[in-house]
């Protein structure tokens, strides 16, 4: 079976030590996480993990399996990416100076909609929200100026699907 | 469960909580972390009896032997730093054989966590993946909920560990206590909704068979359905194979017993696997050890799985119907819509490759015409002296195999090992708990003298609490199984597997345990009959052929059905 990409959903108690647990199940089987998010969820109390693997469907439904085992864990999915709604948020941080001697950044900042967050005498910090090759595409075209730092983010996913899960936590009840 | 509540500190309502949730046994080692509880055990000693072990290992599998045998909550309590990682080893053996076990850990008071502090460690870290649920307290008014979710947690569905780690603040400081035992948690379903569709479909498919055949687990002891399993299949007419964990659910006197499965079970079995047309499996979850390799397994069967954990379900076996929900439960429902039916000549193919198996195995192990002595043959003393009555607590590696093989049981929870983790040491304190959950019965500790020195000393505990343990060393002068694997597969280098003993009769007489070795066929029965006579524990110690090997055998890789006789 074909390696994909997978968007794994987990909605789970806001507890200590649950990142552990979660990211143990992936470790001990050999897998590795491309991107990870954990944040609060729209129910109060109950976070949500996002996480990006590559797999195959078999075996991301054996690890759904795994993760809805846990105790703490509410509700895990998994989806591909045409059954989600994505982005990631990237930034990235220049000397000042290239801002007014290099018309070329300005043009890059114009073509690919980026904010400018903040610009002081000695650096400026543009960010940009949207897909992964979106975000290559800036990085290797800014790559020449002299990046002084870039960073990503985790995916965010929101299912396109319902999640039911306050249906789900009733049942519980 | 009274409204009052009272002013005490966390060590009490810890004790108080043990008690309100039935336990009156808990083993375990005192230390500098944990001595405000042991505080309190000391005052309530009357109500808990508190067992010494001689290593933190030695209680978590006292507790599990407990478990294994009284159905009951096991626990283990332990100081923190090496007391905690101590604790490793059984913890990741009940959970991986799904025994209910609640570990209380003492940890170093709140604000030194993370300071490098004498005796700290990471314990809910290093227990996350093999623990069902854990949790740290640091606040006294915490601690009688946590109680209660973790033995809520410990004891419903599928059963496994849980580890509390609480810090001495929190054991020092006073809360309002008053207990209220759990019964939900909001985030965890302990068993799915069984979907009497699926019940249908199953006994359908079962009904239309012409070559069924079960393969039970501990499911069905752990959903105490030995009832309902001995009705399945005595209305099915169905022969009923086992795994290593699933032995004693079901009398081996049954006529339906077909035997064992998996690496070193019957012939028959697993021959038949891969002839079967339908493959019931009850409360099991496909080990490797079981079946061989997946891609030549059971293909040509359709597969009925009932199972309490849906994780298990496609997991190693992809199957035509998952009934979900506690054995108890779902087999009984089955009941209805299975038919009377009977598979007589079906049963009698396994009754064909049993003749083969006792003609080229097993009458050898049971009326040797060798000198030396069989394991097989003092498994088959001990059913004798105990009318196959008694619960026998194996260790990890040949001797384990032949007492799985050649034990023969008459009840239910009789058969303690460690299947999944495969722990050697396992069995002396396993079996110090397994006789104080079943007082009444006879327990047998069969050890191979490799795992008998990874935990003797145990026999310590057994002499300070007075167990009448029975132990039974099968002396090969060998890490017997090891030993074997290296005369099959590495052309017999004996790498690190020959051991020198030291004398084990010494050995249990400076614990004042009665001991006796037997070298000689003539004197074997009557040692053991004077052994299972004996009130107090009893040490005997079997020389039995240096270089004997486990029969019939399906080695790593190969099929079920490529099974080897010699």
């Amino acid at each position: 079976m074909e390696k994909k990409s997978y968007t794994i959903s987990v909605y789970s108690e806001n507890n200590l030590g649950l990142l552990n647990r979660i990211s143990t199940i992936f470790v001990k089987r050999h897998i590795n996480i491309e991107s990870l998010t954990v944040s609060a969820s729209e129910i109060e109390n109950v976070s949500r993990f996002i996480l990006v693997v590559q797999m195959t469907e078999d075996a991301v439904k054996k690890i759904i399996g795994q993760l809805e085992k846990q105790v703490e864990v509410i509700q895990a999915y998994y989806h591909t990416e045409d059954e989600i709604i994505f982005t990631e948020t990237a930034m990235f941080k220049f000397k000042s100076e290239l801002l007014f001697e290099n018309p070329n950044i300005q043009n890059i900042i114009k073509e690919h909609n980026m904010n400018i967050v903040t610009v002081n005498r000695t650096f400026f910090v543009l960010e940009k929200a949207g897909r992964r090759h979106e975000i290559d595409l800036i990085y290797n075209a800014l790559k020449p100026f002299g990046i002084s730092q870039f960073v990503r983010s985790g995916r965010v996913a929101i299912s396109k699907e319902a999640m039911n899960i306050r249906k789900i936590l009733g049942e519980i009840v | 469960m009274s409204l009052k509540t009272e002013r005490i500190i966390g060590a009490e309502a810890v004790v108080k909580s043990l008690i309100e949730e039935g336990v009156d046994v808990a083993y375990g080692y005192p230390g500098g972390a944990i001595m405000p509880i042991y505080d309190e055990l000391y005052k309530y000693q009357d109500q808990l009896q508190h067992v010494l072990t001689r290593h933190e290992q030695g209680a978590a599998h006292a507790a599990q032997g407990f478990a294994r045998t009284s159905g009951k909550v096991g626990v283990a309590l332990a100081t923190s730093g090496p007391g905690a990682t101590n604790l490793i080893t059984g913890i990741a053996d009940a959970q991986i054989d799904s025994t209910p076990m609640v570990c209380i850990t003492g940890q170093v008071a709140s604000h030194l966590l993370g300071t490098d502090a004498f005796q700290e460690t990471d314990v809910i870290s290093i227990s996350s993946p093999i623990t069902k649920w854990n949790v740290q307290v640091t606040r006294s008014e915490d601690i009688p909920k946590a109680i209660a979710k973790a033995f809520y947690i410990a004891k419903s569905g599928r059963p496994g560990p849980v580890l509390i780690d609480i810090t001495k603040d929190a054991q020092q400081g006073e809360l309002d206590y008053r207990y209220q035992k759990c019964t939900h948690v909001r985030s965890y379903k302990p068993v799915p909704e069984t979907n009497l569709e699926k019940i249908k479909q199953a006994a359908e498919v079962i009904n239309n068979a012409k070559k069924p055949m079960i393969i039970f687990g501990q499911g069905v002891i752990l959903g105490e359905a030995e009832t309902e399993l001995k009705d399945f299949v005595e209305k099915s007419g169905i022969p009923a194979a086992w795994t290593v964990l699933g032995l004693s659910a079901l009398p081996t006197s049954h006529p339906l017993n077909v035997g064992m499965v998996g690496m070193h079970g019957n012939y028959g079995p697993n021959k038949l696997t891969n002839e079967c047309d339908v493959l019931i499996a009850i409360g099991m979850r496909f080990d490797d050890r079981v079946t061989g390799d997946l891609n030549k397994y059971a293909k040509q069967a359709k597969v009925i799985h009932y199972e309490i954990d849906p994780a298990e379900v496609d997991k190693n076996v992809k199957t035509e119907v998952a009934v979900l929900g506690n054995s108890k439960d779902t087999l009984a429902k089955s009941l209805e819509f299975i038919a009377k039916n009977d598979h007589t000549s079906w049963v009698n193919e396994f009754r064909d490759f049993d003749k083969i198996e006792y003609e080229k195995v097993i009458n050898g192990q049971l009326n040797p015409t060798k000198e030396g002595l069989t394991m097989g043959e003092v498994l088959q003393g001990i059913n004798k002296a105990t009318n196959d009555n008694a619960v026998i607590v194996s260790d990890v590696g040949q001797h384990q195999m032949m007492a799985v093989r050649y034990a023969k049981f008459s009840n239910t929870r009789s058969n303690v090992t460690s299947g999944g983790l495969g722990t050697m040491g396992f069995a002396l304190p396993a079996a110090i708990g397994a006789k104080m959950g079943t007082p009444k019965r006879d327990v047998v500790a069969v050890i191979g003298d490799g795992g008998y020195q990874m935990t003797c000393q145990e026999l310590g505990t057994i002499l300070q609490t007075g167990t009448a343990v029975k132990i039974v060393v099968l002396n090969n002068e060998f890490l017997g199984m090891v030993r074997q694997w290296q005369q099959l597969f590495f052309e017999k280098r004996y790498a690190s597997t020959e051991m020198t003993n030291p004398d084990f009769i010494k050995l249990a007489e400076a614990y004042s345990i009665p001991a006796k070795k037997v070298s000689k066929r003539e004197n074997l029965q009557s040692a053991i009959d004077e052994m299972i006579a004996s009130d107090t524990s009893y040490f005997l110690e079997v020389m039995v052929e240096k270089e004997d090997n486990v029969f019939p055998m399906v080695p790593t890789g190969a099929s079920v059905s490529e099974v080897r006789l010699s």
